[in-house]
């Protein structure tokens, strides 16, 4: 492709899409959508870092169970690893 | 040019919202009309640019206020833009109903017939996007290849290449749709 052609593509592209414009404005005010963006993505890291705290009283009160019987038995812990 | 003072670009940094929000008042026009220019659409340009304000916002801690805020933000703009042109089906082709829509040259060539005009947006639309955000960067916008380059973070000579290949393979398809330019 010589130079000529180069401006001749050039000045075809330049007319098939004319510059956006320079003063061409959003059509509204954006920051709420950004804010919304913000706690959107904020919300699954919360949901993350409250995970613990957000688990069922009865798998709480299985752990403390197991933990008392592994207390009073330690001779079935190995078992209970075995069965894992 | 929006003066960011270095208190607010610290604050930032540190992740002050306020501070944000004054980044993003001062530089929102500028970010919107930069995505506009690369994807040539008023409504995903308004997407892209609150796209682009979340990204900066969750990449405020390596932000590095000895530099200035408007590049920084452009790179990340452009990168989103990129995301945004890839993510598009590529049989996703532009329709003489869409090229209706498109603003009508100010000098338009009469010279230049319609039909020719829409094939060489079709074939442009056809481009890869990093070719296609060069080209129309550097030529339908005619923005500085140095800016090209850091918005794209590549070389000035990488952007005369991409340049080069996207006027090159655009030829090559008019010229398959019997065009001869």
């Amino acid at each position: 492709m010589n130079a000529k052609d180069e401006d001749r593509i050039k000045q075809l592209l330049k007319q098939a899409l004319p510059p956006a414009g320079s003063e061409v404005e959003p059509s509204r005010d954006l920051w709420p959508s950004v804010l919304r963006r913000l706690d959107a993505a904020a919300e699954p890291a919360a949901a993350t870092r409250a995970l613990p705290l957000s688990l069922p009283w009865f798998d709480w009160a299985l752990l403390a169970g197991l933990v008392v019987f592994a207390a009073s038995f330690p001779a079935t812990i190995p078992i209970f690893l075995y069965y894992l | 040019m929006p003066d960011d003072s270095s208190t607010v670009l610290n604050q930032f940094r540190q992740g002050d919202l306020d501070a944000f929000e004054t980044l993003f008042r001062a530089h929102q026009q500028a970010v919107f009309r930069w995505i506009l220019r690369i994807v040539r659409d008023p409504s995903a340009a308004e997407d892209l640019t609150v796209e682009t304000f979340w990204r900066i916002h969750r990449a405020h801690a390596r932000f590095e206020p000895a530099r200035p805020f408007g590049p920084w933000a452009r790179r990340i703009a452009t990168r989103a833009a990129l995301d945004w042109l890839r993510a598009r089906r590529p049989e996703v082709e532009l329709t003489a109903q869409d090229a209706a829509a498109l603003p009508a040259a100010p000098q338009a060539d009469p010279g230049i017939a319609a039909e020719i005009r829409l094939k060489t947006a079709q074939a442009f639309a056809r481009l890869p996007p990093r070719l296609r955000i060069a080209a129309v960067l550097a030529v339908v916008e005619e923005q500085p290849q140095k800016q090209v380059a850091a918005a794209l973070g590549i070389s000035v000579a990488a952007v005369k290449l991409r340049v080069f290949r996207a006027l090159r393979l655009l030829r090559t398809d008019l010229v398959r749709q019997g065009i001869t330019p």
